[in-house]
Parts: C-alpha cells; structure tokens; sequence
C-alpha cells in the first residue's frame, strides 16, 4: 500500500518560522483537510508534501523513498496538485487545459485514444463535460475551478493534493466537489489531501483533520477528535464547538476568545 | 476563431512558404524566363542560383528562427509582447557582431561575427532571465528587456563613434540596418546549421511550454523541470537569433506578429504554435523581402527599415489592446 510521510518538516522565510518540525503520515483511501487560520503555513505544508518546495529541514517520504530522489516526471504521475490560485496563461479550450494533466505520461509523443478517453473520464467525474469546447477565459470562477479538478484528475494520481479547492464555489458546487474527493478516496483508493477554511464543510467531508497555527501541528485526528474548544480557540481565537445536528457535525462559533 | 487541426495549419503554411520562395526566385530587377533557369551556360541562371537562391533560402531560414524564436519567448514568458527583438537579444547578438566589425576580427575569418553575434544572444537572454527573475510579470520583462536594449544600444552607438575610419562605419550601419541583399551560398553554410539547430532545441520545449500554460507551479506539478526548460529555450532563441542576426543584420518584429497572429488558429496551446510560427516566420520574411525588391526606389529599401514601419503600428495596436492588462 502506498504511503507518503512528511517528517519534521522545517521551513523559515527569513527569520520567521513558516513550519515548525510538522509530521504526518498519509494513507491512501481517506480525505484530510488541512485547516488553520490565514498565514498558519498551509499552503506550505501542501506543496512541501507535493514535493514542490524543499523544506529547509526535514524531508517527505513516498514510499520510503525520499520525494527528492524522485524524477520530477516519475513524481508528477504519481501526485497530482492544484494550486490555489492557478494562472491560465492562454485562451484555451477546456477540453485541451484538462489535456495538459497528461503531460507528465506522454513525453514528447502526441495524446493517444487512450489518453482521450482517460480525458473524458476525467471531464465528467468532475462534472465539466460540457465546458469541453469552451474557452476557459470566458467560464466562470466556479467552471474555471471544476476544470482545473478535471484538470489534475486526468493524471489519475494516486495521491491528489488541492490548495483551496472550494474557494470560489457556491454551496452547491463545495458539495458536489466534496462529494468527488470522497468518492476519490473512499471508492478509488485515492489519498486526497487539501487545505479549507470552511470549518463544516471540513468536518463533514474530511476523514482526517490537521490543525496548523504558526507553523505548528495542533492537532491531528478524526473531525470530532482534531477540532476541539481548545484547538479551536488556541488556532482561530474563537470561542467554538463542534455540534452534531441532524445533517451531521457543524461548527457552532460564540464569538472571538478574549 | 474555429480551431483547424494542426497537421492542416502546418500544411497550408508550409505550401505558402514554398510558393513564396519560387515567387522569391522569379521576382528582381532583372527578368528571367523559365526557359533560361536551368541553361547551364545562360548567365541569368547564375542570377537565379547564385544570387537569388540563398537570398530566398536565408529569408526562410531567418524568418524561421525569428518566428520559432518568438513563440518560445511568448509561451515562456507567457507574454504576448516578448520577442528577440522587443526584449533586446537581437540588440545584444548585434552587439556582439558590431564589435568584431570594430576591432576589425570579422575580416579574418567568416566564423568569428557569427560566433560573437550567438554569444551576444546567448548572453542577451540568460540576462533577460536572471534580470527578471523567475514568475516575473509582463512589466519586468519589458523593463528587463529596455535595459538590454538600451545598454546595446549604446554599446553599439560607442562602436559607431569610436570607429577608427569611415569605413568601419558605414559598413556597421549598413549591417545593423537589415536586409537579405547580396548574401552569398556561404552566408547560407555558415547559418543554417546553427539556426536548425536552434529551432530544433526549441521544439524540445514544447511539451514544458504547453505545461506553463498553468503557470510556473503548475509546471512543475506537472514534472516540468524548468531550470532546464530556461536553459534550452537561452541555448535555442540564442543560436537561431543570434546566428539570424549574423547573416542579416537586426530584423525585428517577426517574432512578436506572426506567434500573435496564429495563436488563434492552433488553440492557443504554446506548444503547438512553435512549427506554426517557423513557417508563418518565414512567409513574412520572404514576403516582406520581396516586397522590397519591388519598390521602385534607386536604392533598395532594407528589410530591417520594412519590417519596423510595418511592426511598429501593429506592435502599438498589440499594446493598446493589452492596456487593461498592464495596468
């Protein structure tokens, strides 16, 4: 079984910490949102695991073999990533943008029936089929953002890791994209790893929940383990608690701590 | 505009640069009959195989260079204004060549102008790159490319003043200004190597141009390595540029309009717009040369001259449109 390890990871910018000796090992088949209030070192973390950034100490493992000694090809095949706020550089079609996620498979050679077919696939778990002809400079955020997911899944990784990927969303479409990186993990064996600042939407999609604040890991676990009063106030300073309604788990906030 | 399947767009091209090179072959002062082309002891064949035959050759391979050149920078950068010439790596291979023409080095052998016009270009875009810096925005590539264009430009401008006689002098205008005119099968040996090769190290870029499409992190999550990425694309825009620049002096603005003016036909994909652009390139050399072959003029208006009064208002149409951008 697959398995990607961050060990003690170190990244400074100068002479602030942006994370301090963080650690997690990753199973395929589970969600894990990583949470944590703005400038918590996220975003870091995420491309630290993608193998995008080296961190300054410490190192992350794929199946004990560190990420660095991967070529970036063979790494890419493997761990698919989308950035939190992707440029599209040109005014392609939708269908030729989610075609790019084969790159790291074909080399120089064209796209093969195969890789089309893998293309569609991708397209429709995402829900974009109809985008295909569309130029992605007149969709909207919430296409653009579905088209980037189709995007990442046309390199069927075993690994997928998302900065962000509801921003920009509207309730309906966080659910539907929710939904997908469920059925990723839980029906293809995907690990899937992302960043939210939706504290609900977290608890109610996520198998697993990282708590970051200023670089540190505060809390790894299951939802109602991870996102507890005090986690929650030392992370956010807000008074909050993690309430079980009839439609599943919500954050219920008071207020700011004082 | 509807899409066309590349291997159409690439067809077309190439069969419009053909026939634009017979045009090339057909078309000067001097009229030959078709009959008289391949009459062994008829003078005017020597005009159409010695005069006019590398003349259209050098014009197809330039232009290539110039439009491969071009696109690699526009899809690197993903910046529709980059272009050899706009960001100063034609200015800097003429740097290069002017000052083997002052120290009076190019007389001595037919390699050295060349060699110090790539070096020029080699050098000119790994400044570009490190002066800009890495995700660099359309501004600082511009700002980079002013500087080099503007430190050559002296360079060039203190060669000019210091020259040692009139000669140097009129031979380095007449050089920096442009033009196809007089090139022998020789100018032809000594570019076309460094030239395909050029355009070849380019092409390898295809697929990492395609990828940058989702920026730089996007790239490299898609196992891009673009430290090696801007190592090619320095390598090939500087020997074709630079090896273009040797054989014809500074031609300009190819590599900006012909990558805009096609994009839309392969899908905007950068990659797909490299072989495109080599074609589209050398169509609008070859046009534009005989276009100046035709003015009715004592002397003959230089290539060079052409090609900026026709860029210069397209290039002014391309930043008007892109105002919203930048600021």
């Amino acid at each position: 079984m697959s398995r990607l390890e961050a060990r003690h990871l170190e990244v400074r910018l100068g002479d602030r910490t942006v994370l301090d000796r963080v650690g997690a090992a990753f199973a395929p088949g589970q969600v894990t949102a990583v949470l944590g209030p703005n400038g918590a070192g996220k975003s870091t973390l995420l491309s630290c695991i993608a193998g995008l950034r080296s961190p300054d100490a410490g190192e992350v493992v794929l199946d004990d073999v560190p990420l660095v000694q991967l070529s970036p090809r063979k790494r890419a095949q493997r761990i698919g990533f989308i950035a939190q706020t992707p440029e599209i550089a040109w005014a392609v079609e939708a269908a030729i943008l989610v075609g790019l996620g084969r790159i790291p498979f074909i080399g120089a050679r064209g796209l093969s029936r195969e890789d089309a077919m893998i293309i569609d696939r991708a397209m429709s778990q995402a829900g974009v089929t109809g985008l295909g002809e569309r130029d992605v400079s007149t969709l909207s955020g919430g296409e653009r953002a579905r088209v980037l997911i189709a995007r990442a899944l046309a390199g069927e990784p075993e690994w997928l890791l998302a900065d962000e990927p509801m921003a920009g969303l509207d309730p309906g479409h966080q659910l539907d994209a929710a939904d997908l990186f469920r059925r990723l993990a839980h029906e293809q064996g995907c690990g899937v790893i992302i960043t939210l600042h939706d504290l609900t939407l977290a608890a109610r999609m996520a198998d697993r929940i990282l708590v970051l604040a200023r670089g540190r890991l505060l809390a790894d676990g299951p939802p109602q383990a991870a996102l507890t009063p005090a986690v929650l106030a030392e992370a956010y300073g807000i008074d909050a608690r993690l309430a079980l309604g009839p439609s599943g788990p919500s954050i219920e906030i008071a207020g700011r701590v004082r | 505009m509807r899409r066309l399947r590349l291997p159409w767009v690439i067809a077309g091209l190439a069969v419009v640069a053909l026939v634009l090179a017979l045009a090339s072959l057909s078309v000067g002062r001097v009229s030959v009959p078709w009959a008289a082309w391949f009459e062994a002891d008829d003078p005017r064949a020597a005009i159409i195989f010695g005069l006019r035959l590398p003349r259209a050759v050098l014009g197809l391979l330039v232009g290539a260079a110039l439009g491969t050149s071009g696109a690699a920078m526009q899809g690197y950068t993903r910046n529709p204004l980059a272009d050899p010439g706009v960001l100063g790596v034609s200015a800097m291979a003429a740097l290069g060549a002017v000052l083997t023409l002052y120290f009076g080095q190019a007389a001595q052998a037919p390699w050295v102008l060349p060699l110090a016009a790539m070096t020029g270009a080699v050098g000119g875009v790994a400044l570009l790159l490190a002066l800009s810096g890495a995700g660099s925005s359309i501004v600082t590539f511009i700002l980079a490319g002013v500087i080099l264009n503007t430190v050559a430009g002296a360079g060039v401008a203190l060669a000019l003043t210091l020259a040692p006689n009139p000669w140097a002098v009129s031979e380095i205008i007449d050089w920096l200004m442009g033009s196809l005119a007089d090139r022998s099968v020789d100018d032809v040996r000594l570019a076309a190597p460094f030239i395909l090769a050029g355009c070849g190290i380019l092409l390898i870029t295809a697929r990492a141009l395609d990828a940058l499409t989702l920026g730089e992190t996007g790239a490299r999550s898609l196992g891009v390595d673009l430290g090696r990425t801007r190592l090619l694309l320095a390598i090939g825009v500087g020997l074709a540029t630079g090896a273009s620049v040797a054989a014809t002096g500074v031609v300009g603005f190819v590599g900006l309009v012909v990558p805009h003016l096609l994009r839309p036909l392969v899908g905007g994909r950068p990659g797909a717009l490299l072989i495109p652009s080599a074609l589209g390139g050398a169509i609008l050399t070859v046009a534009a040369d005989i276009l100046v072959r035709l003015t009715p003029a004592a002397n003959e208006v230089k290539l060079g001259v052409a090609m900026a009064a026709l860029g210069g208002p397209f290039f002014l149409a391309l930043l008007i449109g892109l105002r919203r951008r930048i600021a």
